[in-house]
């Protein structure tokens, strides 16, 4: 059932576009030869070209637009050998060249697609109509005086994608799919950090509202949300503002709003008459930009392997659910670190330990894939014990605990605490003896017909056993026994 | 190709040019016989000729990945007409 939003005069479909801006993974601005880390002191990451001193002319980056072509190719998307800069021309303090480097009819990469996947499994094709690059401007302080604005240039000047959808997302489930899954895909290539929090990842969305079938009608834009959860709620909210508008026989004007999450609210930013007018035209300080079709090529040769690519081989070569395997790839380090535990073991097994008790002691322990208390390398040499059959899967659980909070490896736990399985059939024999001894009266309800006190048995020899013993040895020697 | 008095306003506006309305009517003159002189490129025959910006035959030098500027606030921010501390600073915006 597709997203809806009821009116009084009916159901209502949603259409959403988002444009993000990407700051791209690079040492230096796009056009200076200035740093681009975050968090340093004010205004000391500003070359003359940033701060727009008069004469200065901007030299392009040879690793920004490396990074914009891989993201081009992560998006199976067209790349443009050909494209140019153009000047997108408005006034603010900051912005000191009084015009943004942009790209305007001559991106870089042209339309391409990403799949996004919803929580029942669906998967949904949207397209991207271009990305191009772009400087970010600097940032602004407002709440430093009571009349002036203060003005820190660091970021000025960075390198931007902008990364356009063309409005095929019908519900706002879909918006945080496709932010999660481009999100994804750059962390993947390494082309930006998708860090929402530090503003390395930005959504402008394009929101407007129809009756099934109808064209689409007039779209508002909500500038810069800084979170997936604030663009969902955003759309939201916007959707059934523009619907109570419709309804009332009013006109949805096309306007910038912002989206204030305290108040759940969208409010005008500027209407159509303060609108922009870009004056957009071709940077003349800056040559097209050309590129060789061998550079995109070996660009692409040497892409890493991609989430979707990714997913499938898990299941494939291990053998793992869709689903699973959706977990595994979410994060590159976490892909490696299964990939490390499973290669050359149960794949299955493996999957089910990094997704299970590995999570919870990440999440218990405050730690991170990259900073497991367990390596793979450990982890896996436990699955091996399993495996050979000196522990089984209950005290595999007792020996994992003890490697996270010791550190040791498994062999060394298995020993030290003597956890190895017993295989003794001897030994099991006389367990399920004196078991059978302290509950003459179980017996007898078994052999009256009560089966289901077989799991009884079992739980009480693993006991007497102190959980050491081979389950399927126990099984086995327990029905010969309890059925004789 | 012609202007009127509201598109010069708007134009001034855009540009962040402050004009009294006396000289509206002289600027718009002058606007208005730019733009004739650019309109005889109307009158050359393109017809087949593909949309070109520019007549350069180069492309554009790339330079590498490396930190080689930045780190002079002091001498950005001599050159400032207002700022506090590390910063510059403007009247107050806020949108």
């Amino acid at each position: 059932m597709s997203y809806v939003i009821e009116g009084q005069t009916g159901p209502w479909e949603i259409v959403v576009g988002l444009e993000v801006h990407a700051q791209v993974v690079s040492q230096s601005k796009l056009f200076s030869g200035a740093s681009t880390t975050f968090g340093a002191d004010p205004n000391t990451q500003v070359s003359l070209v940033d701060a727009a001193f008069p004469g200065m002319l901007p030299v392009i980056n040879h690793e920004c637009v490396a990074q914009a072509i891989r993201t081009g190719l992560g998006l199976k998307a067209q790349i443009n050998l050909h494209s140019r800069f153009d000047r997108k021309n408005y006034f603010y303090a900051d912005l000191p060249q009084g015009y943004q480097i942009s790209q305007f009819t001559h991106p870089i990469v042209g339309t391409g697609t990403i799949t996004i996947e919803l929580q029942n499994g669906d998967t949904r094709e949207i397209g991207i109509t271009r990305l191009h690059l772009e400087q970010d401007a600097g940032k602004l302080l407002h709440d430093q005086d009571p009349t002036k604005s203060f003005v820190d240039l660091n970021r000025a000047g960075v390198a931007l994608m902008e990364i356009v959808s063309e409005p095929d997302i019908r519900a706002p489930e879909e918006a945080g799919a496709y932010l999660r899954k481009l999100r994804q895909i750059l962390r993947y290539l390494g082309t930006c950090d998708g860090n929402m929090e530090e503003g390395s990842m930005r959504a402008d969305v394009n929101v407007s509202v129809r009756k099934t079938g109808e064209p689409f009608r007039t779209r508002c834009e909500i500038k810069n949300v800084n979170s997936i959860r604030f663009v969902m709620q955003a759309i939201e909210v916007e959707a059934t503002r523009q619907i109570e508008i419709w309804e009332n026989g009013g006109e949805v004007d096309q306007e910038t709003r912002l989206f204030d999450p305290g108040r759940g609210e969208t409010r005008t930013m500027r209407s159509k008459e303060d609108a922009h007018d870009y004056r957009y035209f071709p940077d003349p300080d800056l040559l097209p930009l050309v590129l060789e079709q061998a550079w995109v090529d070996e660009l692409h040769a040497a892409l890493p392997e991609l989430p979707d690519p990714k997913r499938a081989r898990f299941q494939h070569d291990y053998g793992i659910p869709f689903y699973d395997a959706g977990v595994l790839v979410a994060e590159q380090a976490v892909a490696d670190y299964y990939e490390n535990v499973a290669k050359g073991r149960d794949g299955r097994l493996a999957a089910s330990w990094v997704t299970g008790e590995l999570f919870a002691a990440l999440n218990r322990t405050g730690t991170t894939i990259e900073t497991s208390p367990v390596s793979a390398d450990a982890l896996g040499k436990m699955l091996d014990l399993i495996a050979d059959k000196t522990i089984n899967g209950k005290i595999a659980k007792e020996v994992f605990e003890d490697m996270v909070e010791t550190g040791d490896s498994p062999d060394a736990i298995v020993e030290r605490k003597g956890l190895r399985q017993v295989t003794d059939t001897g030994v099991i024999d006389s367990a399920i003896a004196a078991v059978l001894e302290k509950h003459p009266d179980k017996l007898e309800e078994y052999r009256s017909g009560k089966d289901k006190l077989f799991g009884f048995f079992v739980g009480q020899v693993m006991k007497e056993t102190k959980g050491k013993a081979n389950p399927a040895l126990v099984n086995e020697a327990l029905k010969t026994r309890l059925d004789a | 190709m012609s202007l009127d008095l509201a598109t010069t306003r708007r134009i001034a506006k855009l540009a962040r040019i402050g004009l009294e309305d006396a000289e509206l009517e002289a600027t718009r003159q002058k606007l208005n016989d730019i733009l004739g002189w650019i309109d005889q490129l109307a009158e050359v025959d393109v017809e087949g000729v593909p949309p070109m910006v520019g007549t350069e035959t180069e492309a554009l030098r790339q330079r590498a990945d490396k930190v080689t500027d930045g780190n002079c606030r002091d001498a950005l921010l001599a050159c400032a007409p207002e700022t506090s501390g590390p910063f510059y600073t403007v009247p107050k915006v806020v949108e």
